[in-house]
């Protein structure tokens, strides 16, 4: 491969390195203090990290802004995320725009949470486009310095894109030909949904082989036990195994939330080491938000360089 | 099975108060969609005149001239207009008993009288008998792919109307809008897909809509002269 390379995950990426990326949540927020903390901890240990873009639905800050101070301020790089729920073609282009303007190099393209799921859950849904057309659009402006409709851009933007997947996904066979839709069309690289099993990651790791696409595996430590009990119970296809959660739940009775967390870098640090181990993963995308601190613990626990 | 225009009447406390002030009410019942459906037909807007009746009573002691009749199709200038042209002189108020587009071939016609709507008007469904329901399965986007996707049309079957379908909001086959109840269209259409053999058609990359096609307002056919109606 002799592709262009613009960011200093892409460039990790094709030397085959096993890869770490973080996360970070803006909220509802006009002070960017603790995207800015989130991303002094993660700053070293991870290549780069996402910024998330309205999640569930939720209208907080834009995600444009944190990615460039985070890049600008902490020197941490960013993977943009873009949904197509709130903003159409028009919107979507002239923020890509801006966002190569300051210096984005990754935009991960998402079709976005229902708008009926969020906080503002009368807003009118877009979806002009969905994230295989935006993965379009994307590739249009970088490839060819041109928008969805032809029009000429001056100093067409240097972008990768990432797009989302879910191991989870059941039936799983729809989810892998989405994918190998979306690399056809020129998606570089999938993070994930988190996963808890290493069955479900070694499982999704193998039917995506075939695309020759790097995958991140999601994995997403527990900031308390409310919130594994939460995900358990209302997040429809994720599957926490019994060990784990009783792990959990015996650290909490015996030291409380302080046992819980350590009890959770023993169990995710293992996690990535088997997912480095016995998976063909091209690294792991660690979701902590509101607790980054616990990323490095995690990968140092994992023992990979 | 049909496939009409869903409605649903409105409260009657909102049929009420948009006609406070209105002595005399021409009440005009639909037998098309609104009449088979039995929403706003013959029988309705029979109904419908003892109730408004009834309230204005109620209210003030006063009585409610009110006429019920009912046509054709309203959504046929021609057939509307005859109907109702020898008796509008004695009304001051329409309440047109049948989908959005009757109550404004009404309006468009009889520009001097109040226009009141009797309905509201949900989607073009189609009625399960069995369990009474209505389903909303056709948006008349202007660009039928139904050929393509085992007759489910994820324009209005998706709630996000995707195109590259599903989305991350499926779980077993159920979408995320409404608490994972209702079928995920995309699964659908790839279960039935992949049961004849075409899941070619399922991987297909489908580039973004023309929303042009579907722009409103919409016209289709006849001549730019307005039709005359005597």
């Amino acid at each position: 491969m002799t592709k262009a390379v613009y960011s200093d995950l892409m460039r990790q990426l094709s030397e085959r390195r096993f890869v770490f990326t973080g996360e970070l949540e803006p909220v509802k927020t006009t002070n960017l203090h603790e995207v800015l903390e989130g991303a002094k901890a993660l700053k070293g240990h991870v290549v780069a990290a996402n910024v998330t873009d309205n999640p569930t639905a939720f209208a907080y800050m834009n995600a444009l802004i944190p990615s460039y101070m985070i890049q600008k301020e902490v020197g941490l790089e960013a993977i943009y995320q873009m949904t197509t729920r709130d903003r159409n073609r028009i919107a979507l282009t002239s923020d890509l725009l801006a966002a190569a303007a300051v210096g984005i190099k990754n935009v991960l393209a998402l079709t976005g949470d229902h708008t009926t799921v969020g906080d503002n859950p009368q807003a009118k849904p877009v979806f002009d486009l969905d994230s295989a057309t935006l993965v379009r659009l994307i590739r249009k402006m970088v490839d060819e310095g041109v928008d969805l409709n032809k029009n000429k851009i001056e100093d067409p933007p240097k972008f990768h894109v990432g797009i989302g997947a879910n191991p989870n996904a059941d039936p799983l066979e729809p989810e892998i030909l989405k994918i190998e839709r979306k690399v056809k069309i020129g998606a570089e690289f999938v993070q994930t949904q988190c996963v808890y099993d290493i069955e479900r990651a070694r499982r999704f790791v193998n039917a995506t082989s075939y695309l020759n696409i790097p995958v991140l595996i999601g994995i997403a430590p527990f900031k308390s036990i409310a919130m594994m009990e939460w995900m358990v119970k209302y997040v429809p296809g994720i599957f926490v195994p019994d060990e784990i959660q009783q792990r959990l739940r015996k650290a909490k009775e015996k030291g409380g939330k302080e046992a819980v967390l350590q009890e959770n870098i023993e169990i995710f640090g293992d996690l990535v080491k088997e997912v480095r181990k016995t998976t063909k993963a091209d690294g792991v995308h660690l979701m902590a938000v509101g607790f980054e601190w616990i990323v490095p613990k995690v990968i140092e626990k994992s023992g990979i360089k | 099975m049909n496939h009409l225009i869903v409605m649903e009447q409105k409260p009657l406390e909102e049929i009420v108060r948009m006609l406070d002030g209105v002595n005399k009410v021409l009440i005009v019942g639909c037998n098309g969609c609104a009449g088979i459906y039995q929403v706003g037909g013959e029988k309705q807007a029979e109904i419908m005149k003892v109730l408004l009746e009834m309230a204005r009573k109620l209210k003030d002691g006063k009585k409610l001239n009110a006429k019920a009749i009912t046509v054709l199709r309203q959504c046929d200038l021609q057939i509307a207009v005859t109907t109702i042209q020898p008796l509008i002189d004695n009304y001051d108020a329409v309440l047109s008993m049948a989908c959005g587009a009757g109550v404004q071939t009404l309006a468009e016609f009889f520009k001097n009288k109040i226009i009141v709507p009797a309905n509201n008007t949900k989607f073009i469904g189609m009625q399960d008998r069995e369990l009474g329901k209505f389903h909303e399965l056709c948006s008349a986007c202007g660009q039928c792919i139904l050929f393509e996707t085992e007759g489910i049309c994820p324009i209005t079957r998706c709630a996000k109307g995707l195109l590259n379908g599903p989305c991350g909001g499926q779980a077993k086959g159920k979408c995320e809008v409404g608490g994972w109840t209702k079928d995920c269209a995309w699964v659908l259409i790839y279960n039935r897909l992949k049961e004849k053999g075409h899941l070619d058609l399922f991987s297909k990359f489908r580039e973004e809509r023309d929303f042009r096609i579907s722009q409103s307002p919409r016209e289709l056919g006849g001549s730019e002269e307005k039709e005359k109606v005597q």
